[in-house]
This record gives structure tokens, C-alpha cells and sequence, in this order.
């Protein structure tokens, strides 16, 4: 919607992703607000719009409503008020070409009862897709993720960190893009999550992908973003938007240089100042 | 795949097998040393004596019970199924009906056999009716919750999809049962025997449609107690043998996939 009131840090980190400053908006939610059927507040109104090519990361602690707001992005949670537009239009216009998102929950949410070719494949069966075009869609998706060599394989009889790359590929199969990611990694080990990290980084930038991604780490969303939204909790809402300045392919020596210390600081202060005044984030509107 | 180690799969059979033997050659020494009369209390050797001499009549009786419990197993998978998949259209129908499926269950089926036997011509369809009435509830109610026990994660994906509702039938709902299902299944496998036996008593069916319940019945009366324990084994070993069949199809069914068949030493 209308950028122009944006706390901080302000569109241009677009150029990393190597996309126009004036880049279309792919998804945009205008006074949107969520207060459940037993009375909880779970978001008081957001305005965010989100560009194509942007990488932007949804910061915050538990309970501020980075779910709730990624779910009524994903058009799995209807907003109490305000408007979606998802590239202009309604959720019913998406699915086609140039349209399409994808979701990655929290845990793989893989079939246990299915090969991983077949959890891989499930969006196009679902969709009709006719058998030549999903083996290769699925081979290609599954390569990506690295996983080649696993698709006859049960989701049980991979390790945690393998099941997200299932969980990844599923997504990516249907050529999204837009893909909403609700803290992927939050339940993997340190380096599993670093290793995905940067495979996830590579894959937004090769495939021009426009991604919203939840998560508490704050070294996670400095290390992805293009844009970090900060949220604040009782009633979730967004506080501060900062864009993350800074060349991409970010490696190990971005994660310890002094610009990510330096950004990992200011989110920090964020959510700290946040934390300390519940309900004093003024909306930065 | 999956690989048990030897011992422990030897000991799982021979431990049983062992208390079995320990129990009967108690048995047998105990109706010697006390003398106990067979019609009192047959030893072991004279029940398997009779079982063997009794063969044609005791068999031919077994397969009446038999027919019955698996005709009735059938027709309870069948209607039980198609009556969860009734229940989990909407909570609304689910909530009307269900009592009536409880109010089966804790009616005593003695009383209601003389009712079905009356009502019903054929005797033969008026025992799988009984037997039905008993072996169904644990179907619907296990599948009823199985199909409603589906991951909210995978139910979301299946929308953001936007499968239909036969979609999310048959490639998501379906499958997540299949455990609860055949946990069902292997309660009901039992309680068909055990409704067949019962309605067979209650309907006294003599002459060549006999079952076992009527063998037992007559046996009692004669006081021809080696056939009366002859005639319950018969009917014990085959409700093991059904219970163990149920697990054997589950286990073939689920093992690749599911926690409960998952071989714990692997």
C-alpha cells in the first residue's frame, strides 16, 4: 500500500535483489486486523506491502502475531478487518502463472504415509497436473533441495533437517512466487539451520523468488532480508521496518561482520524496547 | 527392512508356549492324583481325545459359528465405515447420531437377539444381525475419530491447494484413519465371535445349521463335559486366531509407516 509511512529504512535494499526500485507489489494488507472468536486480539491494524523480489522477515517474540499475520497472507485466516490485495487482486485471481504462493510450516508437515516423491508431488496431483510434467517438476525440486537421491524414501526415515528440504521442494514444485515461510527452521539444530540458510538465500535469488519469512532469530533475519518488520506483542502489531543494507551472496563472513552486528544491534534494541512497553510500539503510521 | 533379533522373537513365542504346557501338565497331574471324574472336570488328554473323535461334528459346527462371525465382521467394516464417513460430513450429523451408536453398543445384545431372531425370518441373517449389532460400534467410533484425526498442518496445505472435498477424503482423511481403523478392527474381530456365540445361545439353532453354542448347549445337558470343553477351546482358539489375523493385516498394512507397527528393537 502507500509506503510512505514507514518508520525507517525505506525500499532501496531492492537493488541487492537485483530487482527495479519501482518493482510491482505482490502482496499488500491495508488495515488489517485479527481478533479471534474468543475475544483475543491478535493484531491490531498493519499495513505492509511486500515487492516483488523482496525477502522480508516478519521479527518479533512469541505471541505478537507473526503468524496470524502470515496465515491471513497466506488467505488461510480471514482478517476481522482491512483488505489483501495479492498482485492487485483477490485471493481467488492467484494459483495462476506469475500468481502463485507457496507455504512452508512451521514443522515439514510431510504425509508419513507417503514416499517423499509423492508428499513432493502433492500440489501438482492435487492440481490436476498431468504425470510427465510432475515427475520432472518433482525431480527438479528435489534436486534443489539436494535430496536426489531420497525420493523413494519415508518421510520417517529422514532426519529433521531433511524433512524441512522435503517440506522446501513441496513448496518450490509449483514454480511459486511468492512463497510465505512461518519459522521453518526454528526447531533445527544451529548448523542445520545456518546449512538452509544459505540454500534458501541462493534459491530467492536464482529463482527471483518474493518471500515473507517468520522468525524470532534475530541473526536469521539480518542474514535472508532484504527487510525486517519488527512486531511488538499484546496486540501484535508492526513497530519498525528496516531494511537490511547489505550485498548479496551474504556468507559466514556477513554473519560476523560488523554491518550484521551492527543491524542484529538496532533489531535487537527493537525488540527489547518493544518487549519493555507492551503496547507503547506506536504504529509507526 | 525391518530386522528383529533372533532371540527375542523366539522367546515372544516359546514364553507363552511354555506357561501353556506348564498349566496343562498341571492339569492333567491334578485330575489324576485327585481322581476328578471327566464329567466333573476332563483332564487335558481326555478333551483332546474328544476333540479328535468329535472332529467331523465339532468342525462342521465351528464352521456354522465361524460363517456367522465373519459375515458379520464384513457387514460391520462395511456399514461401520460408511457410517463414519456419514458422521465426519458435519459435526451436526456426527452429534444427532452418535448416541443412537452408543445405545447399540450398551444394550445388551441377550436382550435383543430373542427380538432380531423374532422379527427376522431367516435364522441364519437374524445371528449376523446380532453379531453385527455387537461388532460394530468399535469400527465407527475408531474410524469416526481417525478421520477427524488429521494433521491441521496438512488439512491447510490441502486447502492452500484447494483440493476438493473428495480430495481431502480419499488422499488425506483416508489414510490418517487407517491406524485408528484397524485398531477397531482387531476389537471387533473378537466381539463378532463373541456376538455369534452369544445369539446362537439365545436362538438354541439345532440340526445342521448347529453352531458351536448349540454343541456347547447340548453337551451341557448331556453332561457330556470332554465335548463341552472341547467345543470351547475350539471357539477360544479361533477368536485368537481372528484376533490374530486382524494383526497380521494391520501390520502389513501399517508397518511401513506407522509408529504402532514399528518394531521397537530395530
Amino acid at each position: 500500500m502507500d509506503p510512505g509511512h514507514r518508520q525507517q529504512g525505506e525500499g532501496p535494499a531492492l537493488s541487492a535483489a537485483g530487482a527495479p526500485a519501482e518493482a510491482a507489489t505482490v502482496v499488500a494488507l491495508a488495515g488489517v486486523d485479527k481478533t479471534f472468536a474468543n475475544g483475543t486480539r491478535a493484531l491490531a491494524p498493519v499495513d505492509l506491502a511486500v515487492r516483488r523480489g523482496e525477502f522480508v522477515s516478519l521479527l518479533g517474540p512469541s505471541g505478537c502475531g507473526k503468524t496470524t499475520l502470515l496465515n491471513i497472507t497466506a488467505g488461510l485466516v480471514t482478517p476481522t478487518h482491512g483488505t489483501v490485495r495479492w498482485w492487485g487482486g483477490p485471493l481467488a485471481a492467484t494459483g495462476a502463472d506469475g500468481r502463485r504462493l507457496a507455504f512452508v510450516f512451521q514443522s515439514p508437515t510431510l504425509m508419513p504415509w507417503a514416499r517423499v516423491d509423492t508428499n513432493v508431488r502433492l500440489p501438482l496431483d492435487l492440481a490436476g497436473a498431468d504425470r510427465a510434467t510432475a515427475d520432472r517438476a518433482v525431480g527438479e525440486a528435489l534436486e534443489r533441495v539436494g535430496l536426489q537421491g531420497f525420493a523413494h524414501h519415508l518421510p520417517r526415515e529422514l532426519s529433521g533437517g531433511m524433512q524441512m528440504r522435503v517440506s522446501i521442494a513441496r513448496a518450490l514444485v509449483t514454480h511459486p512466487d511468492l512463497l510465505l515461510m512461518d519459522e521453518p527452521f526454528g526447531a533445527l539444530d544451529e548448523f542445520t539451520r545456518q546449512r538452509l540458510d544459505e540454500d534458501l538465500s541462493t534459491l530467492w535469488r536464482e529463482r527471483g523468488l518474493t518471500v515473507m519469512f517468520v522468525t524470532h532469530s534475530i541473526i536469521e533475519a539480518v542474514f535472508l532480508s532484504t527487510r525486517v518488520a519488527v512486531m511488538a506483542a499484546r496486540p501484535g502489531q508492526l513497530i519498525a521496518d528496516v531494511a537490511i543494507d547489505a550485498p548479496f551472496p551474504r556468507d559466514d563472513a556477513f554473519r560476523v561482520s560488523t554491518t550484521a552486528a551492527d543491524y542484529g544491534r538496532r533489531l535487537s534494541a527493537l525488540v527489547a524496547h518493544a518487549g519493555a512497553q507492551p503496547g507503547a510500539g506506536a504504529r509507526s503510521a | 527392512m525391518i530386522e528383529t533379533p533372533h532371540s527375542s522373537k523366539i522367546v515372544r513365542v516359546a514364553a507363552p508356549a511354555a506357561v501353556a504346557l506348564v498349566v496343562l501338565l498341571l492339569w492333567q497331574a491334578l485330575t489324576a492324583a485327585y481322581d476328578v471324574p471327566s464329567y466333573i472336570v476332563p483332564s487335558p488328554r481326555v478333551v483332546f481325545d474328544t476333540l479328535l473323535r468329535d472332529r467331523a461334528l465339532l468342525l462342521s459346527s465351528l464352521g456354522v459359528t465361524l460363517g456367522i462371525a465373519l459375515a458379520a465382521l464384513a457387514v460391520a467394516i462395511v456399514l461401520g465405515t460408511l457410517t463414519a464417513l456419514v458422521f465426519v460430513q458435519s459435526r451436526w450429523i456426527e452429534m444427532s447420531l452418535f448416541p443412537y451408536a452408543v445405545l447399540l453398543q450398551v444394550t445388551p445384545i441377550v436382550a435383543l437377539a430373542p427380538l432380531i431372531i423374532i422379527w427376522v425370518k431367516d435364522t441364519r441373517v437374524a445371528l449376523v444381525l446380532c453379531a453385527v449389532v455387537v461388532a460394530i460400534f468399535p469400527i465407527i467410533s475408531n474410524t469416526t475419530l481417525g478421520l477427524r484425526s488429521v494433521d491441521p498442518g496438512l488439512l491447510d496445505l490441502f486447502r492452500l491447494s484447494r483440493a476438493s472435498r473428495w480430495q481431502v477424503l480419499t488422499r488425506l482423511r483416508i489414510p490418517s484413519a487407517l491406524p485408528y481403523f484397524f485398531g477397531g478392527l482387531r476389537i471387533a474381530s473378537g466381539l463378532a465371535l463373541i456376538g455369534a456365540v452369544v445369539a446362537e445361545f439365545v436362538a438354541g439353532t439345532g440340526g445342521s445349521g448347529a453352531g458351536l453354542a448349540y454343541q456347547i448347549l447340548l453337551a451341557g445337558f448331556q453332561l457330556n463335559i470332554p465335548r463341552l470343553f472341547a467345543a470351547l477351546a475350539l471357539i477360544a482358539v479361533t477368536g485368537v486366531a481372528l484376533f490374530g489375523v486382524t494383526v497380521w493385516i494391520s501390520r502389513r498394512a501399517l508397518a511401513r509407516w506407522h509408529e504402532s507397527e514399528l518394531d521397537p528393537t530395530r
